[in-house]
This record gives structure tokens, C-alpha cells and sequence, in this order.
């Protein structure tokens, strides 16, 4: 099915009671809690895996003079330490990551030997023993010092610019004007399960077991690299222990594993210790992003502008999208946005959960409440002002947009009738009380995904695609969506999931996941739905499926019986089409958070936090509410504590690389954070008429905690994350 | 990790005989020595498991302190009715650091030989005195928000990262050890760590095999008792300035005031001079800002540790304002 129309009416509108939607606990909850559900550096292998322990780079940038590998080669348990010297060639075309294939250093933590070993601790041991000598160069490291080199970056998943109107020349006669800086540091993922894979070879044949999000995509990558057929490499990840974007690509582990265990004729696993993930693999790019908004007397916006510029490894063209946002949700006749990229000799930067809104939100949304304040407008009654009819870029018109319907609901439910319109004005003990609020907006997008699903003379329906389930319910909802099309119970539906054996499949990523693979499944069932009333000789568009039965009139005919000894198996696909490019499809919300600032010491304590979203269809009320919550959360985090901290003397060095000193909030951090899905269908989106949820909590939380830090005591703190010292030298002097 | 012997004294002697040989370390909780040495920041030949001896009790003293058995978990001080009841200050300090699951595997002579957390100092590729005498010090000119302003040196600006010691500091504990002879000592907590000179790989006055057998608490202490820890976030964060104070009040004036401070030096400050200050004084802001002068007298920042100067100041003026508030 190619998605050219409104779907129409379908069987999931007609399910009078039906289980889609209903917070159904995750099927794969119990292997989870009681340790059955494998990851993969957990999948046994025989005979077992020797295991690989990566040695990185310690200068900035320059090239590797010699190896000396003799230590670490005699250490105990050692078999092998790969470097440039021994590792085969691999490609270096665009999509491929060869690794220790150069003794050039690009940055700083670069791997530049494997030392693999019986045992992780005798890897270990042996990887410190490698002697690593270097002739360095030098490079350039940071942001702001790199802020001269930016370029306009070529398009990639966003294009780099976008202009409407004349902006130049009406921003600056704009009755209130509004021109501020914002910066947002570099991120890491932080997700719980390290990378890691297991290698098995089979003749010429590669078994991948890896934490990956994308495993499609990821087989093409490692394929590449290695320069083998596809055909010929299988990515199994049955269970990840989350991703947010650190799992999208193909890292080191993989790579490394696969070519050691084809050296030593041997399967091989390789895991990135929590130190090695900050500059083996991704993260997000710190940015600095200029906001200027022009508006008339009564707060409408005339002229809206957004410059962003991040920074990537020189050979990457992948940028931080912060502008993107502001393309679409105010209006405003003259309008102008411009993603910059910053050429740096640093780890790659790359997706991290909402990648652009998350930070680009930040800023923008940070800047309407100081505009709200400049013009002593209520926050929600400014936004609401600049509320678009259609697409203010595309010309064309929202899918569906409830954004003002999340305003009030939202309001309604906080109390935001009790916030003080001046900082500062609400002091309990020593802490100083504020209330802010941010909207919350994100892309839908709908990605190519198939589906197989069968069924057998036992009734149970089996669903094979390669999708993966990052921690997000990704086989919770789909069986959800088989059972309610197929008329089963639940617990007669297998999902078989996290493997490239099976039909190509979305992944996850985007916050695309859900609806895609969700849709390839629901053409599937109706096809499988198709033949049973074709077998059953009643009308499809009429019969009910339930019970494992198909029912119309009087006449019940038990499914089981109609696919034959050998079962029924059907295939069903989903393609994007015209309908993304005629509508305008986004996910909204509005977030708002109370907060406690220390009037002594600027400490900032979160006390409660509200999310009211619209994204279509909810697939699972649980599990959509939870990746809601898990979303705001890191806005949290990137409102109060997330920052990697570079020391350039040492190149981009990542001097608080491990989760004691890069701080992610804790449980006493998040004392009531709630988040609530007002209902919405959208018939243009996918089948499903569901919309993207995986990222939509995460957008403009964090500006909400930093307006609500302002409303309570009156410091506008610019640079992120809004740590105490920040806030405290804009205290007033104890009484 | 290195490869390691592993060995179980039957006895406190035997234990402090057997940390006496090179490369020895003891280990009890292990919730710090294990980390260092997954990073070979730590790479001791032996491990001395101290764990099976009986050292875990907490009992009275004649002089109607105290005494808290050097295996004793974290969480079990903290919890413990004596303590709350006439140590709150060490209670609240417990309950201020790491979390509750390192609380209860922590250890109260672990807890006094916890190294610091400078992030240099935990990367072996990178300059450290503490680590590496002579190879210099990254943090001085890198990043440095968790560094000392106070007792600082040109080799090295770490801080001694424990809560409970700075509580143990405010209320003068006596550290009890034995030497691999069989001799025992008690070193008065405010001798025990040591500043870092050009000599900071020497946290301690401990000698070669010198083994914590436990800590004693004077007497209790009448007068509020405070411990407050400023961090970046709520929970399971070092502190950034951290005060213990014991407060007593007597017709509206400060009859006594102790204060002990984390987060500021090499080990728990505490500055006589600025208690003085207090004494006798019927609270005030000028008054507080003249103990806070006395506190940060040659106080200095290097960079990213510059705001702990007033944020002494501020958390100091707040702990004496809660105390002294009638």
C-alpha cells in the first residue's frame, strides 16, 4: 500500500471494544524482569566466544608512527591484537564505517587496536599493554573556536536553510524586536545496554548478534564495509536495552567483532565499555543558535528568524536541524532559518532522540516566553496569536493539528491560572516557586515496511518482520494491532522480531517505528483477512473477525479451519506517499513544569511536570504514556544537567566520559512527572491514523523546566544546562 | 583489570601484616577500589579481603561515645538509633551520599580512604600527580568544577569526596588503627587526611599496613545539627560545597558552633578561627558573613570552580540562619 489517500474508514474504527489502544503490558515483560530476554552480549554461542576489548586513540588528531603489540601479544589469555597493520582493507565509501583501517587519527578516542582474549578481563589487561606512538597535528576542536569554518551544510535528513518573505528587511522595523543567543552543550545518549555484538561466521556467511536499532539498514552498512553481498550477513537483535539514536548506525563493536572472529576462525564478541561509547560512537553536537522575533504591538509575529550551528567530524555532513522547528510552528509572513555546520577534528556527531527539536526547541521556545514577558502577554495567549492556519513554509495544510486544544487542556489540568505573571513572586522557606510552560512539536514521517505474517492449523498467528524493539513496546503494539485485525487473542499471536531473516522492516528511529512497521503489519492482515472471507465465502467489508473465528449473519467459521495443513501465509507492505508531501504531518503538545529554585544556593528542583500530546492514534496507552514521561525526562536532563565537558588541550577530549560526572536526572530529580494523550485520528498519516510518539516528549520539555526557572526567580539563563552556579550569581543577596 | 592474588586473614593483625607487603591493598566494600582498578588506576598484586572479620559492630564507649567498627555499612550507621538519635549530623551526612544500594556495601574505613574524583585523576593517558608523582596536573587549567579552592597546591587541587567524614570532622572522631607490629593508635580525624603539597599521592597519615579497625565519637554534642550538601542534582551526586554543623544556642545567642565543610579541600575543612567568629554573637548577616571570611580566608578558584567561593558563602549564611532560627 502506497499512502496517496485518507484511509477511510477501517477495521480499527469499527472495534467496538477492541484491544488497540487498551494499556496492555508488555508481552515481553516477564523475559525481561526474570532475565530470559537475551541481549547480545548475553547470546551463547558454541564454542564460546573469545572476547575483544578496543584500544583508543590519546591525542587529538595526527597519525599513528608505530604499534608495539609485543607486550600485550605475550599476556595471558591473549590471541590476537588487531590494528591497521593486520586488519583487512575495508571500504571507505559514503554508508560504510571501516575501522582500524588508517593510521591516521581523526579524533580523539579513535579506536586503533582490538586485543581479543578468553576472558573480558584478560582483553582488558592485554589492551592496556599496547604501546601506541603517535606524530600529532594539529586540530581544531571546539564550537565557538571553530565558529569561522562554518559552511552550509549539503541536505540530508532536513535541508539546511529556508527563507519566506523578506526577513532582512522587516525584523528590524518590527515594533518589539527579540535577539538572543542560545547555547545547548554536546549530549550523549546515556541508553543502559552498551554496544555490543557477538560475530559468528558460517563458511563465508556472517551472523551479527548487536544492539541495533535499524537492522535493514545496518546489514547494508556492514556489508559494505566488509565488502560482501547482503545476502550474505545477518543482523539478529532481538531485544535492546535502548538506543535513542546511538544505535542507528552501525559503530566499532560491529565491525570489529565481525573481522577479529573471521581472523581467528572463532565467533567474537566486543563490547564499548561506557567510557569508550562517548568517542567510539555518537552523540549529539553542541549548538549555538541565534532567535530573533519581530512582532506588532499585540504579540503577532512578523518576522521569525533561527541560525544554528553545530558542529560534526570534517568528513560528515550531518548536521544538528535546531532550525527546523521554526519553520512550521508559528506563523508569520517573513521567515528565515539557517542550519550551519561546523567542521571540527571530533568524534561523529549523529542523531540523539528528536535530534534538531530537541535543542532547537530549547532556544526557540525559551525565546517566546521571554517574548511573552516583553510583552506582558500571557505565554499560551502569545502562542495562540501565532497560531498558523496551514503550513507557514509549505503552503499547505496541517494533517491534523490540536496544538491549542493541548494549551488548554494542559492548563486546565496544571493550574496554570495560578501562575504570577512577574518572577519572583511566590517564596516558600527558602525556595522561590515558578510555573513555565513550552510547545512540544516533532515531524511524523512514514518509512517503507513489510510484514509476513502466517497462520497455521493451531490458530496462531506468527508476525515476522525485521523491526526492533528498543525498550519502546515495539511487540506489545504489534501484536495489539495482529490480534485486534485477526480477531485472536493476544497470547495466539508470536511476534518474531530482530532479525534481517525476516521482511524488510522500519526499525527504529524517528519516532517512524510504530506507524511503519505497524501499518506493513496491518496491510498484511488485511490481506490474511482478505482470504479467510474469500475461503469462508462472506464479505470481507462486512464480516467480523473474533474469537479466532470470522463471523457475519448467523455464520462462525473458526479461522484454524481454513488455512489447510501447510497454513496461509501472507506478505504486506507500506510505502509513504503523496499524502506527506499534501499535508503538513507534526505531533503536539504542550509541556509545563513547576519548579523550586534555592533563593541561597540556585539550586533548581523539579516538582512536578505535564505533558498533554496529540499523535493520532495511541497504540497502547501504557506504553505510549511511558516513552512520553521517558521523554520528558531527558528534557529534564537537558534543561538542569547533561552536558559533556570538552578539555581541547588534549583534542575533543571528553573529560567527564562515564556516568558518574556526566550527570542524567535520578529519581529524586523527578518526583511527579505525568503525561496525558488527548485523543486524535488522522486519516492521512498511515493506516493506523497513528502519528509519532517516540520523540514528542522530549520537545520542549526542557524549555518548560528553564521558563519555569525564570518565573520563579527571575534569572534567564541562556547557556544550557541550567546548573546552580548559573542561576545563583543572578540571586539577590541574603536577607 | 591486572591479575591478582586474593587472600582472607583470619585476624585484624594478620590483616594489617599481610597489607604491609608492596602492592598489597586491602579491600572491604570495594565500591571505589573496584573501578580504579578496571581502569588500572589502582593495580594492586593483592587483595587482602577483610570482609569475615568482626568489625562490623557499633558499641558504646566508657566515655559515653561511640565506637563504629571499621565494616560497618554506610546505611547501617545511618540507620542506627544511637546515631540518629545524638550523631544527626553524621546520619544526614551518610544519607547525603552515593546511593542506597553503594550504602549498603560501603564500608566507614572505606569510606575515610575513598579517593577523590577528579576526572583526570581516573584517566590513566592523562598527567596526574596524585597518580603519577611528577607527571603534573590536568586539572589545574582543564575542567575543575568539583576541585578544591581551599589547602590547595601547585601538584594538585582534588578533594577528598566523602560526606561522612566531613560529619565525622565536625564532631572531632577518633580514627583507631593497628600496625602490622600489633601495635594500635587513634588519630584525631582532623590529622588523619592530609593535604596534597608536592606530595598528593599521600592522602593520609595511615603508615605501610596501618589498618582502620574502627572510629569513635566523642561523647554527643548538644545543639542542632545540620548537614548541608549542595550537588547538581538530588540524589547520588558528590558534593559541590557541602556543611556540617553543630549549633547551640543559649538566650538567643551562639553559646557554640562547629562547621566542617566538604567539597572545598584535599580533606574535611574546618577553620577554628571562623566558629570564634560566632561564638558568643547573636546571629546575624554580618555576623555570618565574617564567619564565612574566616572560612575562605586564601581561598582560591581555578576556572570552572570559582563559583564555590560565594556559594560557601551563600550555603554557610543558609545552614546558620536554619540553625540559629528560633
Amino acid at each position: 500500500m502506497e499512502m496517496n489517500s485518507p484511509i477511510g474508514t477501517t477495521p480499527l474504527d469499527r472495534a467496538r471494544d477492541g484491544i488497540v489502544g487498551k494499556p496492555l503490558d508488555r508481552v515481553d515483560g516477564r523475559l525481561k524482569v526474570t532475565g530470559g530476554a537475551k541481549y547480545a552480549y548475553e547470546v551463547a554461542q558454541a564454542p564460546e566466544a573469545l572476547y575483544g576489548y578496543v584500544v583508543q586513540a590519546t591525542i587529538g588528531k595526527g597519525r599513528i608512527t608505530a604499534i608495539d603489540k609485543t607486550a600485550a601479544e605475550a599476556a595471558p589469555g591473549v590471541v590476537l591484537v588487531l590494528t591497521h597493520e593486520n586488519a583487512p582493507e575495508q571500504a571507505r565509501n559514503r554508508r560504510a564505517h571501516p575501522v582500524l583501517n588508517s593510521p591516521d587519527i581523526a579524533y580523539y578516542g579513535q579506536p586503533v587496536a582490538l586485543v581479543v582474549a578468553r576472558s573480558f578481563e584478560e582483553a582488558r589487561a592485554g589492551a592496556y599493554l599496547v604501546r601506541v606512538s603517535y606524530e600529532e597535528a594539529s586540530g581544531s576542536y571546539t564550537l565557538k573556536g571553530g565558529l569561522g569554518q562554518a559552511r552550509v551544510p549539503s541536505a540530508g535528513y532536513s535541508s539546511p536553510e529556508s527563507a519566506v518573505g523578506d526577513f532582512a528587511g522587516v525584523f528590524p522595523k518590527a515594533p518589539v524586536k527579540l535577539d538572543v543567543t542560545y547555547t545547548t552543550p554536546l549530549e550523549t545518549h546515556a541508553m543502559m545496554e552498551p554496544h555490543a555484538t557477538l560475530a559468528v561466521w558460517d563458511g563465508d556467511s556472517l551472523t551479527l548478534h548487536t544492539s541495533n536499532q535499524m537492522l535493514d539498514q545496518g546489514r547494508a552498512a556492514v556489508a559494505r564495509t566488509l565488502r560482501m553481498p547482503v545476502g550474505k550477513v545477518r543482523l539478529i537483535s532481538r531485544f535492546i536495552g535502548g538506543g535513542f539514536g546511538a544505535k542507528l548506525s552501525v559503530q566499532a563493536d560491529a565491525i570489529l567483532a565481525a573481522i577479529a572472529a573471521r581472523h581467528l576462525h572463532h565467533p567474537v564478541k566486543v563490547a564499548l565499555t561506557r567510557e569508550q561509547i562517548f568517542n567510539v560512537t555518537t552523540h549529539r553536537s553542541d549548538t549555538i543558535q541565534r532567535l530573533r522575533l519581530g512582532t506588532d504591538e499585540t504579540g503577532r509575529i512578523l518576522a521569525i528568524g533561527h541560525d544554528a550551528y553545530s558542529g560534526n567530524l570534517r568528513t560528515e555532513s550531518q548536521f544538528e536541524a535546531a532550525a527546523d522547528q521554526t519553520r512550521t510552528l508559528y506563523a508569520g509572513a517573513n521567515r528565515l532559518t539557517r542550519n550551519r555546520l561546523v567542521p571540527l577534528d571530533a568524534p561523529i556527531a549523529s542523531a540523539m532522540r528528536a535530534p534538531g527539536e530537541a535543542v532547537g526547541l530549547l532556544a526557540l521556545e525559551c525565546a517566546m516566553d521571554e517574548l511573552a514577558y516583553r510583552l506582558d502577554i500571557d505565554p499560551i495567549e502569545l502562542r495562540i496569536r501565532n497560531e498558523p492556519a496551514e503550513d507557514p513554509e509549505k503552503h499547505i495544510p496541517f494533517s491534523s493539528r490540536h496544538l491549542v486544544e493541548c494549551y488548554r487542556a494542559g492548563a486546565e489540568r496544571f493550574g496554570w491560572n495560578k501562575r504570577q505573571p512577574r518572577p519572583g513572586q511566590v517564596r516558600q522557606d527558602q525556595w522561590l516557586i515558578g510555573i513555565g510552560m513550552a510547545a512540544a512539536t516533532r515531524g511524523n514521517v512514514l518509512v517503507p515496511s513489510s510484514a509476513s505474517v502466517r497462520m497455521g492449523p493451531d490458530g496462531i498467528a506468527i508476525v515476522k518482520m525485521a523491526m526492533t524493539d528498543i525498550g519502546t513496546g515495539s511487540y506489545t503494539i504489534l501484536t495489539q494491532i495482529a490480534s485486534e485485525l485477526l480477531g485472536v487473542p493476544p497470547d495466539r499471536v508470536r511476534m518474531e522480531l530482530g532479525d534481517t531473516a525476516y521482511p524488510e522492516a522500519a526499525g527504529s528511529g524517528g519516532s517512524f517505528g510504530a506507524a511503519s512497521s505497524g501499518s506493513a503489519l496491518y496491510v498484511a492482515c488485511e490481506r490474511l483477512r482478505a482470504v479467510f472471507a474469500d475461503r469462508a465465502g462472506l464479505d470481507t467489508d462486512k464480516a467480523e473477525f473474533r474469537d479466532g473465528m470470522i463471523v457475519l449473519g448467523g455464520k462462525a467459521v473458526v479461522l484454524a479451519s481454513l488455512v489447510g495443513a501447510s497454513g496461509i501465509e501472507v506478505r504486506g507492505e507500506i510505502r509513504p506517499g503523496d499524502m506527506s508531501r499534501k499535508y503538513s504531518q507534526q505531533s503536539y503538545g504542550a509541556q509545563f513544569a513547576e519548579v523550586a529554585v534555592d533563593g541561597d544556593t540556585g539550586e533548581v528542583r523539579l516538582r512536578r511536570m505535564l505533558g498533554v500530546f496529540t499523535a493520532g492514534r495511541i497504540l497502547n496507552e501504557k506504553t505510549a504514556r511511558s516513552q512520553a514521561i521517558g521523554g520528558m525526562v531527558f528534557g529534564v536532563g537537558a534543561a538542569l544537567e547533561e552536558a559533556v565537558v570538552l578539555d581541547p588541550r588534549f583534542g575533543a577530549y571528553y573529560v567527564n566520559h562515564n556516568l558518574a560526572d556526566y550527570l542524567v536526572p535520578v529519581h529524586a530529580d523527578l518526583p511527579h512527572v505525568d503525561a496525558v494523550f488527548l485523543p486524535e485520528l488522522d486519516d492521512r498519516t498511515n493506516p493506523l491514523k497513528a502519528k509519532g510518539v517516540g520523540e514528542l516528549g522530549i520537545c520542549g520539555a526542557g524549555a518548560a523546566v528553564a521558563n519555569a526557572i525564570y518565573n520563579a526567580c527571575g534569572a534567564r539563563i541562556r547557556d544550557f544546562p541550567i546548573t546552580l552556579d548559573k542561576v545563583m550569581s543572578a540571586l539577590p543577596a541574603q536577607a | 583489570m591486572k591479575p591478582f592474588a586474593f587472600e582472607r586473614p583470619a585476624s585484624v593483625m594478620d590483616a594489617a601484616i599481610a597489607a604491609a607487603v608492596p602492592g598489597a591493598s586491602i579491600i572491604a566494600g570495594g565500591t571505589n577500589l573496584l573501578d580504579l582498578m578496571k581502569l588500572q588506576v589502582e593495580t594492586p598484586s593483592r587483595l587482602i579481603d577483610i570482609n569475615r572479620l568482626a568489625l562490623d559492630r557499633i558499641e558504646p564507649t566508657p566515655e559515653g561515645g561511640l565506637r563504629i567498627g571499621t565494616l560497618v555499612r554506610n546505611s547501617d550507621i545511618a540507620a542506627d538509633i544511637r546515631v540518629r538519635q545524638h550523631y544527626g549530623v553524621l546520619s544526614r551526612a551518610l544519607l547525603a551520599g552515593a546511593s542506597a544500594q553503594v550504602r549498603n556495601k560501603a564500608t566507614t574505613g572505606g569510606n575515610l580512604l575513598q579517593r577523590t574524583r577528579c576526572y583526570y585523576f581516573y584517566d590513566i593517558s592523562k598527567p596526574c600527580n596524585k597518580r603519577r608523582p611528577g607527571s603534573g596536573c590536568a586539572a589545574i587549567g582543564g575542567f575543575n568544577r568539583i576541585h578544591a579552592i581551599l589547602g590547595t597546591s601547585q601538584s594538585c587541587i582534588a578533594t577528598h569526596p566523602s560526606d561522612m567524614a566531613v560529619a565525622m570532622r565536625v564532631l572531632d572522631a577518633v580514627v583507631e588503627t593497628i600496625k602490622p607490629d600489633g601495635s594500635k593508635r587513634a588519630i584525631a580525624i582532623a590529622g588523619f587526611h592530609r593535604l596534597p603539597g608536592s606530595t598528593p599521592q599521600v592522602e593520609t597519615v595511615l603508615e605501610r599496613g596501618e589498618t582502620i579497625i574502627a572510629v569513635r565519637l566523642p561523647p554527643p554534642l548538644p545543639g542542632v545539627h545540620i548537614y548541608r550538601k549542595v550537588r547538581d542534582r538530588a540524589s547520588f551526586a558528590f558534593a559541590l560545597v557541602s556543611v556540617a554543623a553543630v549549633i547551640q544556642m543559649a538566650g538567643g545567642r551562639i553559646q557554640s558552633a562547629r562547621l566542617a565543610f566538604g567539597g572545598l579541600a584535599h580533606k574535611p575543612w574546618r577553620v577554628p578561627a571562623a566558629e570564634q567568629t560566632l561564638e558568643g554573637e547573636a546571629p546575624s548577616p554580618a555576623v555570618f558573613q565574617a564567619a564565612a571570611d574566616a572560612v575562605l580566608a586564601g581561598a582560591k578558584g581555578f576556572g570552572s570552580n570559582d563559583f564555590k567561593i560565594p556559594l560557601t558563602r551563600r550555603t554557610l549564611h543558609a545552614v546558620m540562619a536554619q540553625a540559629t532560627h528560633s
